[in-house]
Parts: C-alpha cells; structure tokens; sequence
C-alpha cells in the first residue's frame, strides 16, 4: 500500500484514541474536582489534567489560570492545542478524507458523522450536564470508529497500521497519567494510605476505564502499587503498558511476515515487550516509578519514529 | 388526501436522499467560495427517462463521435492528413494553446488518446439529440451517475422492479478493463489514479472512483521516476506503475515538460511516457480535440475521418473568427449563446436573451478586440424535464453526459449517464459550479 496511505490510517488511529483520552482525563477531573477539598487536598485537579493530556506550556502562553473553564476550553474544544477532542476529530477526518479508498464505508460514516455533528456543541457556553454529554458522545465516537475499523476493514496491512496507531496512542496515555499521578502510586512499604490519595486512585482507574477492571482482577480495596500493576504489567488490562506492546508486536510481526522483511521497529517492539514481561512491580518502584515512566515515554516515542521512518515515509 | 400523503412521501424521500449524500460525504468544492467549502450538489429525486430506441441513437452517434476524435487526435500529432485535405485551418490547430508540441510525432498506444469521454448531449425536439460539447481532457461526473442510482435504489425500490431500467453499476468494472487494456506490458499491469490532492473539487469523485475500481489513489508526491520508470512509495518500497488515469490536467503534469512551477507534477512522468514505459489515460494533448473553435468543424472532421455522416448533429455555429460568422454573431446577440473557446464551467459566456443591453454592448466589444476566440450559437429550445423546485414540480432544462470508455478492443458506453438540471426557472446553465443539479438518468430497456 501506498506509504501515505498507511500514514494517514495511522495517524487517523492516534487521533481517535487521544479524543477518547481526553474525554477520560476531563471526565475523571469533574468528578475529582467536585468533592470537599479535605477529601482530596489542595492540589489544583485542573493543573494535572492539562499536564496529562495536553501541552502545559501551550495552555500557559493562553489563559491565565487552570480552572474548568479554562481546562475545559483548551482539551474539549480549542484549536490552539492540537491534542483538544475537536482537533483530534477534525485530524482524523482529513486523514480520513485523504484515505477514503482505504476505509471501509462504516469507518468513513463514523469519521464524517461524528466530524459533522462536532459542529452541534456550542463549547464554551455549555453547562456542565451538556459537557457531560458531550464527553459521552466523544467516548462513543472513538469506540464505534474502533469497533467498525474492528468489525469491517479486511483483515490485511491497512487495518495493521491502524491497530499500531491506537495501540501507540493508548501507551502513550497511560504512561502520561501515570506521570503526573506517579507522586500518589507508592510502593507498599512507603503507603500511608490515607484516604486523601483515596479518590486520586480511583480517579486513574476511570481515566483509563478500569474502575470495574481493578475489582475483577485483585478482588481487594484499591491499593496504590495494585493500581500501578494493573496500568504498567497486567496483560489482561488493555490499556495497560504490556498489553498494549503486545498489540503492537503482533501488528508488526503480521506486518513483517506480509512484507517479508523485519526492521528496528519489530525489534524496539519486541525488546520493550520482553521488558515488560520479565520485570515485577518490586523492581520497577526499586527502580523508581518515575524514572520509569520517563523512560518509558522516550522509548514509546523511538518505537513511533522508526514505525514512521521504516513505512510511513 | 392521497395527494398531500403521497407529496409527503416524497418530502420524506427528498430529506433521505440528502441526508445519504452528506452521510457518504459528496461534496462539490465551489471554487472562489470559501463558506461553502464543502456544498451538496442538489439532487432531484425525478429521473430523467429516456427509451431503448432514444439511447440506442445516443449510443452509435457517441462511438461514431469519440472514433472520429481519436482519428483525429493521432492525425493531428502525426500526419495532419486533415489539415492538408482543408478539413480544418492549419492556424487553428498549430496557434490553439491546446496544441501540445510535445506529442508531435508521439503514438498513443493502440492509438487510443481518449480513452474516458463525457460527451455532453442535449435533446431539442423529439428526434433530435445535438452534441453541445465534448469533454475529452478529464471529465468528471461519473461518481455522480453511480451514486444517485444507488440512492434512487434505495428509496425507490418498488420502482425498479416495475420498470426494466437498464443497469449501470458495471461501469467501474468497464473503466478498470479498458485502463488495462492499454498497459505497456500484458501481465497484471498496475493501474492507478493520480488526483491532484483532496482540495481539488472532484476530489470526491477521485477517491470513489479509485475505491470501485480497486486501485491507489495516487498524489503527485507518491509517484517518482527513475531511469524512465514510474514508481510509487508503498510501505514495502518502491512499486512499478504501469497505467495512470490522471485527473490532473496536462499543465501540472510534469515540470519538467509542462509548467515549471507545478508542485502537483511528478518530474520525469512525460519522459517515461515517451519511452512506452506508461500510458497515460487520458493521453497528454487531448484538449485540441475538445476546444470550442475545434468543436465546429466536428462534422466534417466526422465525415473525412469516419467517411460517415454524423449520426449526432453539432449546435448549429457561427464562427467569429470567419468575416461572415462574426457579423451575423454582432448583429444578432439579443438572441445568442456567445462563448469564448478557452472557457469552461459556464464561466465567459453571454446568454443574449438573458443579458442587459449594456451586458451585451460590453460583450461585443470583447468579440471584436479578438474575433477568433468567440463561437455563437442560436438559444436552443432545450428540453425540460419535470424537477422538484421550491414551489413544487415544474419543467427545468436539462442536459445529458454519457461517458464513453475507449480500450485497445473498442469503445463501450454504459447505458444512462448524468443528467444536469438548471435549477433556476429559465436557466439554461445546468454547471454545478453555478447552482445546477443532478438527477438519475434511466435508460429503459425494452
């Protein structure tokens, strides 16, 4: 297939995934944002949200101060930050529209209908049940471009390169929450547990949709270093770091077979997954969780630039 | 009762059909119209119908027309028999800005230059049918044709199955066998379609066609040349290109040849054509054969290259360019249709019986300064068909452009083609860029 074919189905991908990401970090930020301060301390739930899902400097050089109004703005709907929920849309339908021979009419309806009703969300006037409407029907469109890329797209190159781009973008998010949230995910020895890191938990747990997840698998109260294992090492957690280089592994292997040639990227591909599989949370907070997350990042990023470099260009 | 009902029905039709075009995403990009970047062309839920008989006349006079134009075509890039026999004046092809210097002496491969032609045909009383122009660069429409038959299907399906109305969902099959059929090299060639981006207006209409056909669709940046080959960029690197049905016009082509200033080119694209390694459909230089001052000696270009006489008549024409031409045109434009040769889209004409004095006293000023490149015609009596208006039905002028596919083995055209419709009371200018409207064409068969 054409390289910039691939590109754009990639790309259209990671736009997807991050407007799904950032309806998850406004959604779990209202909550948090809406309890008694002396339930969740004085930190400014705003500021970290930004930090999480957007460019902090950017939001700086345009408003004055974090607050919902301000958050809202810059993640829901400005067009001067490039990761905003309408960005992404409005990115992925020109992909799309650039690939529309790659896409199957489904996909295409999603991209096109979400893109025209976009324009029904009036922004910054809304009121805050209208917000969360709109934060459930990015949720929905991201989920149903998923399932229709999932359930309709032949089972050849083209779905490969998408499945990259979601599998990239999500690490990529969940290794961002987990670096701004790091400071609250302690090892057991240094927990104090106390219920002020209570809600910044479980408000993770809904960023990345894994609330109801967290029960199932530990069948325990929420303990910090659970809730780091469950986002960087569960297998079965799928957006956690290791199932989502998993994702990536097998996409590029089907890819490589297809193609007949390996390249860097099967290979940072394998060697991250290998790392995630053979390492245990002891060493990773021995190692300091965020050292690790920081590498992490960087590493995530090398594998995106020689995906790039080896098909996209 | 059964009146208001059944109009409702057909408001209900009406809403689906435009929300189905919105949905798939067809969309018209006006030039000069930054609002409506992105604007439906408005369809009427009426098709246009025509019988076995009427199109069987349409369909030998266009194989007949489009022979004769890539008779031509090979003739004036070769040995310019017809300009020696006094066919045509020598001025008119080797001064026309349309006449491509670099495919002199160039054989188009099987000798086919036009292998896509949308004729556009208009209907002026019952039996007759004149050829109000031939479009033989990079027509387009053809999605259209395609796509409002499957709306039609879809919200009319009692219809056609009580009515025999002949198919014309094989057309994407006919457009892939006949670019193959002019590959350099038999075994499986690689075809694609070359776009000039997704800003281009027809770009919808790339990309769907592209997708029927089951083939790249290719920018200028996915394409290079080396050592006379033309290559694309795929993810497994780089891929022979064999066939490429260009939506690009001549001038953007390649700069090394054409416009140096073209980014939409790919460099060394004509060189490879030259050398055999590429056909080019439609092939470089077409557009001497569909200029406007070209168009009136169709007739006898008919006659001395097919040795027939033209089974589709030409709009009867006055050449301004001739003494006698020029001032019939002069003294009787209140009642003409004047056009400029190099125009297109509806854009550079005067329609006299529409236009103000001073509209028309200006115009002929134009005419006189450069006589040669103005072509009248009389107001045609166009046909109406019945269309879906804001007051309700009512007659509209419509014309027609079927799409003839020319391959190694022959010309073949599906049966329908696509009607536009003036939606302006009156109106005889059907272009979409100036508010016409399409409907689906039904050929009947039997």
């Amino acid at each position: 297939m054409l390289s910039r074919t691939a590109d754009n189905l990639y790309w259209l991908s990671r736009y997807m995934e991050r407007a799904d990401f950032g309806a998850r970090i406004l959604g779990a930020t209202m909550r948090l944002a809406a309890l008694p301060s002396n339930y969740v301390g004085e930190h400014n739930e705003w500021e970290s949200a930004v930090a999480a899902a957007g460019d902090v400097k950017e939001f700086h050089r345009l408003y004055d101060a974090a607050n919902e109004e301000t958050v809202r703005d810059f993640l829901a709907f400005s067009l001067h930050n490039p990761s905003s929920i309408r960005s992404c849309l409005e990115r992925a339908r020109d992909n799309a529209r650039s690939v529309r021979t790659a896409l199957t009419v489904e996909m295409w309806e999603v991209i096109n209908g979400a893109w025209l009703e976009l324009k029904r969300f009036k922004g910054s006037e809304m009121s805050r049940e209208e917000f969360g409407r709109f934060i459930e029907w990015t949720k929905g469109v991201s989920l149903t471009c998923d399932g229709s890329a999932y359930r309709t797209m032949l089972r050849n190159d083209a779905f490969w390169f998408t499945r990259l781009g979601t599998a990239i973008e999500r690490a990529d998010n969940t290794a961002r929450i987990l670096d701004v949230k790091y400071h609250v995910l302690l090892p057991p020895s240094e927990s104090v547990g106390g219920s002020l890191d209570y809600f910044q938990w479980t408000a993770i747990l809904r960023e990345v949709s894994a609330l109801t997840a967290y029960h199932w698998v530990y069948r325990q109260g929420i303990k910090p270093w659970l809730v780091a294992d469950l986002l960087i090492l569960n297998r079965q957690m799928p957006r956690s770091l290791a199932n989502c280089y998993e994702l990536l592994v097998r996409h590029l292997d089907l890819i490589a077979d297809a193609y007949g040639r390996r390249g860097e990227s099967q290979d940072l591909a394998s060697a991250m997954k290998a790392r995630l599989s053979a390492t245990t949370m002891d060493a990773v907070f021995a190692q300091g969780l965020h050292e690790f997350i920081e590498d992490f990042i960087d590493e995530n990023d090398r594998l995106g630039t020689a995906i790039t470099q080896q098909y996209l260009l | 009762m059964a009146r208001r009902s059944a109009g409702r029905l057909i408001d209900a039709r009406r809403a689906q059909a435009e929300l189905f075009f919105r949905r798939i995403g067809i969309t018209f990009a006006v030039y000069g119209d930054n609002e409506a970047n992105e604007r439906l062309i408005p369809f009427c839920v009426i098709p246009r119908v025509l019988t076995k008989p009427e199109w069987g006349l349409i369909e030998r006079g266009l194989t007949q027309r489009v022979a004769a134009l890539n008779a031509f075509l090979k003739d004036v890039y070769g040995e310019q028999a017809c300009i020696k026999a006094g066919v045509i004046p020598a001025d008119l092809i080797h001064r026309n800005p349309q006449y491509r210097s670099e495919m002199i002496g160039q054989r188009a491969p099987h000798d086919v230059y036009v292998h896509i032609a949308g004729i556009d045909v208009v209907r002026v009383d019952a039996e007759t049918f004149y050829v109000l122009e031939d479009n033989v660069r990079t027509p387009s429409g053809v999605s259209y044709m395609l796509e409002n038959r499957e709306v039609m299907m879809r919200l009319f399906p009692e219809l056609f199955s009580q009515h025999r109305i002949a198919p014309v969902e094989t057309y994407p099959e006919a457009l892939l066998a006949t670019l193959r059929s002019v590959a350099p090299a038999d075994q499986d060639p690689t075809v694609v379609l070359m776009t000039p981006g997704r800003y281009n207006s027809a770009y919808y209409e790339h990309s769907f066609l592209a997708d029927k056909l089951g083939i790249e669709l290719v920018e200028a940046s996915d394409l290079f040349v080396k050592d006379e080959v033309v290559y694309m960029r795929t993810t497994q690197g780089p891929q022979r290109v064999d066939v490429i049905y260009r939506r690009i016009d001549d001038d953007f082509l390649d700069p090394l040849v054409f416009r140096p200033d073209s980014a939409l080119g790919v460099p060394g694209l004509f060189g490879a054509y030259r050398a055999g390694n590429v056909t080019l459909a439609n092939a470089v230089g077409t557009g001497i054969a569909d200029d406007k001052a070209v168009y009136t000696y169709m007739p006898e270009i008919i006659r001395f290259f097919t040795g027939e006489e033209p089974i589709l008549k030409n709009v009867p024409t006055w050449r301004c360019r001739e003494k006698e031409g020029l001032a019939y045109a002069l003294d009787h434009l209140p009642e003409l249709v004047v056009k400029e040769v190099g125009g297109s889209g509806g854009y550079g004409m005067l329609v006299g019986p529409h236009a103000t004095r001073r509209e028309i006293e200006a115009f002929a000023r134009k005419i006189a300064q450069a006589p040669e490149n103005f072509i009248a015609q009389p107001t045609l009596a166009l046909s109406t068909c019945p269309t879906f208006v804001a007051a309700g039905v009512a007659p509209r002028h419509v014309d027609l452009r079927p799409f003839v596919l020319t391959g190694a083995r022959g010309s073949c055209i599906v049966p329908g083609g696509l009607t536009r419709v003036a939606l302006k009371e009156g109106s005889l200018v059907v272009n979409s860029s100036q508010g016409g409207g399409t409907k689906d064409t039904w050929v009947l068969d039997g």
